[in-house]
């Protein structure tokens, strides 16, 4: 029967050898060869655009890259997704509902008035672009325009 | 209560019941809001509501894991809290760092990164009041008498949460290292540490409560915390699957995220099996519900419905849909909300004096909370499930999706309306039993 100090034992070495792995995989996958997200591309107006998504908590109702509030739409490949919609005027409409000074309520849905300058809703865009660009292994497929040509969206498209 | 100081732990729950109370009211204007009522947008947008919602919860949680500790430690270690007075300047300094945070989210003032919205400011503030109750417990234990397997591993899980918390502080440009050391802290907290904290709580309980030999219940514990961490660190990974790393997570986190499942199922049979194994039958009917409660229902909500969807397969369609909230509502109540009403349960007639092992009121609220909790996760996997074959399958609009769903989180806010019920007549029971005081000291052993 296991005795006390070999449940220790486990306990300390299967945590050590566990944690050991997930820092070499964590470095191994940060590593520049590894990169799935064009880090060149990460301009400055991306990072300020980033800033923007932090400052007005936007994670708090949409999701972004999967992760977020689940209240209002996922914003990767929004672009894609609404260029789709409006006839590639994406960015427009983008640019829109972020400098409008009364609440976008899609469907009854509000959100929050920011009341952004062109210069913020523009880094807003640059970083959904970055963001639209990653390798999502496969995530990006699932929630972009080729969903799209789905056996109803084709109904859609034909009308 | 075997020492004057572990009174302390009083006001830390009193804390968390405030807090929990608050937390649930937020709750209802997210539900509300889900269901097409956002009349209070205005003043209370979602986002607002989501931060504070999560937040409260973190901070409550935390206020009982603390007040847990200055209960336990005492009493494991054989000798009083080096100081009280610091334990309470924790206290205060813990619920208006909470509050300003709080506020703060009604004004913008935020991180706006999940779970991590507190600002940078308050984060140092964070991790000094979190280091002063280190200090605090630290130095007691290894001043006692003794250091216990079960203080050791409590002691260790607060000590590796106050670590973790620093990587979610670091600075990055991108927004995929953001988030892939933002979850080093979610979830190598709720799926790692946390776990050994509960761990810790469930030892002290089980060897209370069901009079089994101290060495036999230490020893699964090691065997349960063992199974945790080997599971849960690499099962970190089922984060990693979608947002921008390297494919070998899809593998790796795959693999040890199906076994996390196992460390709650040897935590539930555990706990199970003491019960069934101790001669000694306490007379804290409420006590141990709770405890076994928190064993069982933490492995379905955790264990289970986590197992539901963390598969790359599965996951790859329930990623940031409705699926995550039916899982993360049954797995933060079942995991750490139980085990902090469970140590509340069983410490509170020992610090007031006041017997009240068993009562109606009592029973009413661990049913009718536990009840509505499945309710409302069963409301939220409808809604979630529903999301994932429109939205994602069939490819249709968020939005149109959305309005399909309401209906379920009409559903929702009828079953949290019966779990409210339940925690208001825990807190009215928690009430009933007045404030600690020294005539309950009993003969130390």
């Amino acid at each position: 029967m296991l005795s006390k100090k070999q449940a220790r034992a486990f306990f300390l070495g299967g945590t050590l050898v566990t944690f050991l792995i997930f820092i070499g995989l964590t470095v191994y996958s940060l590593s520049g060869e590894q990169d799935q997200t064009n880090e060149e591309n990460l301009t400055a107006e991306v990072v300020r655009g980033k800033e923007i998504w932090e400052t007005n908590n936007c994670m708090g109702c949409h999701t972004l890259l999967g992760e977020g509030g689940y209240y209002a739409p996922e914003l990767t490949k929004v672009i894609d997704r609404l260029n789709f919609k409006y006839n590639d005027n994406g960015e427009e409409v983008i640019k829109g509902i972020l400098m409008s000074k009364v609440p976008w309520q899609p469907n009854g849905r509000q959100m929050v008035a920011y009341g952004m300058t062109e210069g913020e809703a523009k880094d807003v865009i640059a970083f959904f672009k970055w963001i639209g660009e990653i390798d999502l292994n496969g995530f990006g497929e699932v929630v972009g325009v080729d969903r799209k040509i789905s056996p109803l969206a084709k109904d859609k498209i034909n009308n | 209560m075997k020492y004057k100081s572990q009174k302390v732990a009083y006001w830390f729950f009193a804390l968390s019941m405030l807090l929990f109370g608050l937390q649930l009211v937020y709750g209802f204007i997210m539900g509300f809001a889900h269901a097409g009522y956002d009349g209070l947008h205005d003043v209370i947008p979602f986002n607002t509501a989501k931060a504070v919602h999560l937040n409260l919860l973190v901070v409550w949680l935390l206020s009982g894991f603390m007040g847990a500790a200055y209960y336990i430690i005492p009493e494991e270690a054989q000798r009083e809290l080096v100081s009280v007075k610091l334990a309470y300047v924790q206290l205060i300094s813990l619920a208006l760092v909470g509050v300003a945070a709080i506020v703060g989210f009604h004004f913008n003032i935020w991180e706006g990164r999940k779970f991590l919205e507190i600002p940078r400011g308050l984060d140092y503030l964070v991790v000094v009041n979190v280091l002063l109750f280190l200090g605090l417990i630290l130095v007691t234990l290894f001043k006692g008498k003794r250091q216990t397997t079960t203080a050791l591993v409590l002691s260790m899980g607060l000590l590796f949460a106050a670590l973790l918390y620093l990587p979610g502080m670091l600075p990055f440009d991108s927004q995929v290292t953001d988030s892939f050391f933002r979850w080093w802290v979610v979830h190598l907290w709720v799926e790692g540490v946390w776990e050994l904290i509960m761990g810790g709580i469930l030892s002290f309980l089980l060897i209370k409560l069901t009079g089994v030999d101290r060495e036999v219940i230490e020893k699964w514990l090691y065997v349960i915390v063992g199974l945790t961490f080997l599971s849960g660190v690499l099962g970190t990974g089922h984060h990693y699957y979608y947002i921008g790393v390297n494919k070998i997570w899809l593998i790796v986190g795959g693999i040890f995220s199906a076994l996390e499942p196992l460390a709650f199922l040897a935590m539930a049979l555990f706990a199970v099996n003491m019960y069934r194994k101790g001669e000694k039958k306490h007379p804290n009917k409420l006590a141990l519900y709770w405890t076994l409660g928190a064993a069982i229902v933490s492995f379905v909500g955790a264990g289970l419905l986590g197992f539901a969807h963390t598969l790359p397969q599965t996951n790859l369609y329930t990623h940031g849909t409705l699926v995550t909230a039916m899982h993360g509502h049954l797995a933060f109540w079942g995991a750490y909300a139980m085990i902090v009403l469970a140590i509340i349960s069983y410490s509170l007639p020992n610090m007031t004096g006041r017997k009240l092992y068993d009562s109606s009121m009592g029973r009413m609220a661990f049913w009718l909370s536990n009840i509505g909790m499945i309710g409302m996760t069963v409301a939220f996997g409808v809604a979630g499930v529903a999301q994932v074959y429109l939205e994602r399958k069939f490819g249709r609009d968020f939005m149109e999706v959305q309005l399909e769903i309401e209906i379920h989180f009409i559903v929702l806010i009828l079953c949290a309306t019966l779990f409210s019920t339940g925690i208001v007549l825990y807190m009215i029971d928690f009430y009933r039993h007045g404030t600690p005081n020294d005539e309950a000291l009993v003969a130390k052993e």
